[in-house]
């Protein structure tokens, strides 16, 4: 679409056109900030929990569990050092064996989300898929925060369906 | 033929006095553009929409992703 509004405007006399081919969706990936109705709407990336745990594929399970634990969580995410997801624990998982290594605990490649997806779409999805929490993370990977389905759906009351899905 | 440029590019060349054009749909701007950008879907760009920019500032066009 972009590249033919280019040629149009250069055919209208335009001498210096650019076209940002990864357009307004790498923008909104990079997590900088729009204007429009939905940029004051919770989305994704504003209801995810940020605090949530999380571990390496090396630690025990019997440790990050007491640590989640601590922290009042049922949960985990496993992060290489970058921060990038690797996989999610839940309660499920943080009840294995202790001294099981984390890789061999975790559910390895969660679906994850961008942090720009109304939250609306996101409590929609999440009942629909029966996903009680999912991790929220960047273009690149990078873990964000944990969404729970019921902040999102709390959150997302009140919320309209947006023009575009962006999940 | 319209230079492709990357995030980087396109906040330098805000910087310096680009014009920023979304060419999605109203709606679809209403919703969510990027700061500053004005609305010329691509259906609408013609010598009376076109008026609207300086023709002495480069533009930059986007939609929502390489299509």
């Amino acid at each position: 679409m972009a590249p033919r509004a280019a040629a149009r405007l250069e055919l209208l006399g335009f001498t210096d056109v650019s076209h940002y081919k990864a357009g307004k969706l790498d923008w909104m990936a990079a997590g900088l900030p729009t204007e429009g109705e939905n940029a004051a709407r919770p989305r994704a990336g504003t209801v995810a929990r940020k605090d949530v745990p999380v571990c390496s594929l090396t630690d025990r399970v019997g440790d990050v569990r007491d640590r989640a634990r601590a922290a009042r969580w049922d949960a985990a995410v496993a992060v290489d050092p970058n921060r990038v997801v690797l996989g999610l624990l839940r309660a499920g998982e943080l009840a294995k064996d202790p001294d099981m290594l984390i890789e061999q605990a975790m559910r390895p490649g969660p679906s994850t989300f961008r942090p720009y997806v109304p939250i609306k779409e996101m409590a929609d999805y999440m009942t629909e898929h029966k996903l009680e929490c999912s991790p929220v993370t960047t273009s690149d990977g990078k873990l964000v925060g944990l969404l729970l389905k019921s902040d999102a759906v709390k959150e997302a009351e009140g919320c309209p369906d947006c023009v575009r899905k962006m999940i | 033929m319209a230079k492709l440029i990357d995030r980087g590019q396109l906040q330098d060349l805000v910087a310096r006095g680009a014009q920023l054009v979304e060419v999605l749909s109203a709606k679809e701007y209403e919703e969510d553009h990027l700061p500053g950008a004005r609305s010329i879907p691509l259906r609408d760009i013609n010598r009376e929409s076109a008026a609207s920019l300086d023709p002495h500032r480069p533009v930059i066009v986007y939609c929502w992703d390489s299509a």
